[in-house]
């Protein structure tokens, strides 16, 4: 069987991306492996509970240091240091952490042979059993480390790596937001990609730069219009956008609180919302896209 | 002085606050005739503060950054400069260096390093940079000056765009004047970039553990680069009351607390700006000012 994957994103946080997909992962139960490539702000796992069966550290990138011991003071490494990493303090050379992005070029020039080019501890990746009988595969990047997207291509392996062992039909992706490097890492070779937007000025700008990007990978792609009641004008701008750019309509979901309530109990809207119209969309949603991905 | 307002998630309202603070400020300082704010929207990758705050374009300009361009004339094939890149942006074929230019960092080094000189940096375009003078949406306000930068779609690193963006607004604007900063979300790479040289830094967050979890994130990385900050609670009375305790516990201090309206989000989505129209809004953005006064003493 091949896996399908299916990725939700939003362009720009706060239109509900991740409650959809926590509800997805909850009405999938275990047809599908869940993988939360949001790692920048990881917040799957709030809801789904994870029992952190499976952790360990990933690597990724390189940071210089300079053993000053060694450094005879030429400067050398300072000229050449595009990214303004290395200063100079009571005649010591240090490389700034924060601003030094790996490149190796000090350690390539220095004659003395003082610059060390070390591994850059990056994250942690979690394989766990979430309370709703999937596998979760989720991360947290370290404060300050570069999001390169190699975190979020790692959680994307280990997701499709345990969904053919254990014979499960789909991976339902939690993206990354914007339109750089994570996004397209979270993006690249999936099956379906689900963009949840809201009838604001800025979700349907998003909608647009996001749709654009994801055209040029070639992907199908739905759309979920949540808290569609907000602003009905922009609500039907939005549809003949899709329809005019060939995104089909998955659902469109009320502006409602309980989305909030739903998260401050620590649960699934679908769960909290039980019988109401936001549990039956979602759950149509759910049907729409396992047709779409065939 | 430099105010970054940021948040670990993306959507708690990072952008309605950086736009109605700066228009706020803006009408305060009407009638001091050296007054001056400038908004600068630097989340990149999905600039929003130009839907609220409108105005008339000063300048456009693209923004560059080197990459390096093969010369097969000059190349002996000799292989150095793939070992030299770090970043896997240089293959070698057995006729051919290839250059993925989405993976160069620009740092230059293959190019000053390759004993041939076949490795010249040439400038490729990344974004553009627009500057809007007697920006805002309010009768004669000449005050506010609004400055965005769109990263290409197709582009996979905001930080050089920003870099410039910041570089360009020092360059315009002198110390003293307030510049607020619109940071792009989370805690990596384009949010430092934004922020490691603010001299002050809002954190807006919401009351849900989601806002909890990833402001708890935020505050860490702030911390780490030794900045100065506070909070401001956006949508404040939907969910608990779990970010107050947490600010409460750690001593930090909450500068604003914007109130959960149905009215506000509808204003939000035609892309109006709040403050003017919902005086209980128009309240926090007094204290959040006020609460800056003190940092700038
Ligand atoms: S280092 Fe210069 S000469 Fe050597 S393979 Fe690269 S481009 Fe060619
Ligand atoms: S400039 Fe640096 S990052 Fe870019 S290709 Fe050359 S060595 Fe690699």
């Amino acid at each position: 069987m091949k896996n399908k994957e299916i990725v939700v994103i939003s362009g720009k946080g706060g239109t509900g991306k991740t409650s959809v997909t926590a509800s997805l992962a909850f009405l999938a139960g275990n047809e599908a492996v869940i993988a939360d490539c949001d790692v920048d702000a990881a917040d799957m796992h709030l809801l789904l509970m994870p029992d952190l069966a499976h952790s360990e550290e990933f690597f990724s990138g390189q940071t210089a240091s300079i053993n000053n011991a060694l450094c005879t003071n030429c400067g050398l490494c300072q000229s050449i240091c595009r990214f303004k990493a290395i200063s100079n303090s009571n005649d010591n050379y240090v490389i700034n952490k924060i601003d030094c992005e790996g490149c190796g070029y000090c350690a390539r020039i220095c004659p003395s042979g003082a610059i060390k080019m070390e591994d850059s501890h990056t994250g942690s990746l979690h394989i766990s059993n979430s309370r709703m009988n999937n596998t979760l595969v989720h991360a947290e990047l370290q404060i300050a480390a570069e999001n390169s997207g190699k975190l979020v291509t790692k959680v994307r392996q280990e997701a499709k790596r345990i969904a053919k062992e254990t014979n499960t039909e789909y991976i339902i992706i939690d993206g990354s937001p914007g339109i750089g490097c994570p996004v397209v890492a979270s993006i690249t070779g999936t099956s379906f990609v689900v963009i949840v937007t809201e009838p604001t000025v800025s979700g349907y700008h998003d909608l647009s730069r996001i749709s654009e990007l994801v055209k040029k990978f070639n992907i199908k792609m739905g759309c979920v219009i949540n808290k569609s009641d907000l602003n009905t004008q922009l609500t039907y701008q939005i549809k003949e956008f899709l329809i005019s750019n060939n995104i089909e309509l998955l659902t469109e979901l009320p502006y409602d609180n309980v989305f909030t309530k739903a998260i401050t109990a620590g649960k699934t809207v679908v769960e909290y919302a039980t019988k109401s119209v936001i549990e039956t969309n979602l759950a149509k949603c759910w049907d729409k896209i396992k047709i779409g991905v065939q | 002085m430099k105010i970054a307002i940021a948040s670990g998630k993306g959507g708690t309202g990072k952008t309605t606050l950086s736009t109605n603070l700066a228009a706020y400020i803006s009408e305060t300082i009407s009638n001091d005739s050296n007054g001056q704010v400038v908004l600068v929207d630097l989340d990149v990758e999905e600039p929003n503060s130009g839907l609220f705050i409108k105005g008339d374009i000063l300048k456009d300009e693209y923004k560059y950054r080197a990459t390096p361009v093969w010369d097969s004339n000059k190349c002996t094939l000799c292989g150095e400069c793939k070992t030299i890149c770090n970043f896997n942006a240089i293959a070698q074929l057995p006729n051919t260096i290839l250059i993925f230019s989405e993976l160069c960092h620009s740092c230059f080094a293959c190019s000053e390093l390759c004993p041939e000189q076949a490795l010249p940096m040439v400038d490729k375009r990344m974004g553009v940079l627009k500057h809007y003078q007697q920006a805002g949406n309010l009768p004669n306000n000449d005050k506010l000056t609004f400055i965005e930068s769109r990263l290409d779609i197709g582009e996979i690193s905001a930080v050089p765009l920003i870099k410039q963006t910041i570089e360009y607004v020092e360059d315009n604007f002198s110390d003293e004047i307030i510049k607020i900063f619109d940071s792009p979300p989370g805690t990596s790479c384009p949010v430092i970039e934004t922020i490691k040289d603010a001299d002050f830094v809002i954190l807006v967050t919401e009351p849900t553990p989601f806002g909890l979890h990833d402001l708890k994130l935020a505050v860490e990385t702030v911390k780490e680069l030794g900045r100065e900050f506070a909070i401001v609670i956006n949508r404040y009375g939907i969910g608990d009351n779990g970010v107050e305790q947490y600010c409460l516990e750690n001593n930090i201090q909450i500068i604003g607390k914007i109130p959960n309206m149905r009215q506000a989000a509808s204003l939000y989505s035609q892309g109006e700006l709040l403050y003017d129209k919902i005086p209980a809004i128009k309240e926090q953005l007094v204290l959040i000012y006020q609460a800056i006064n003190r940092i700038n003493r």
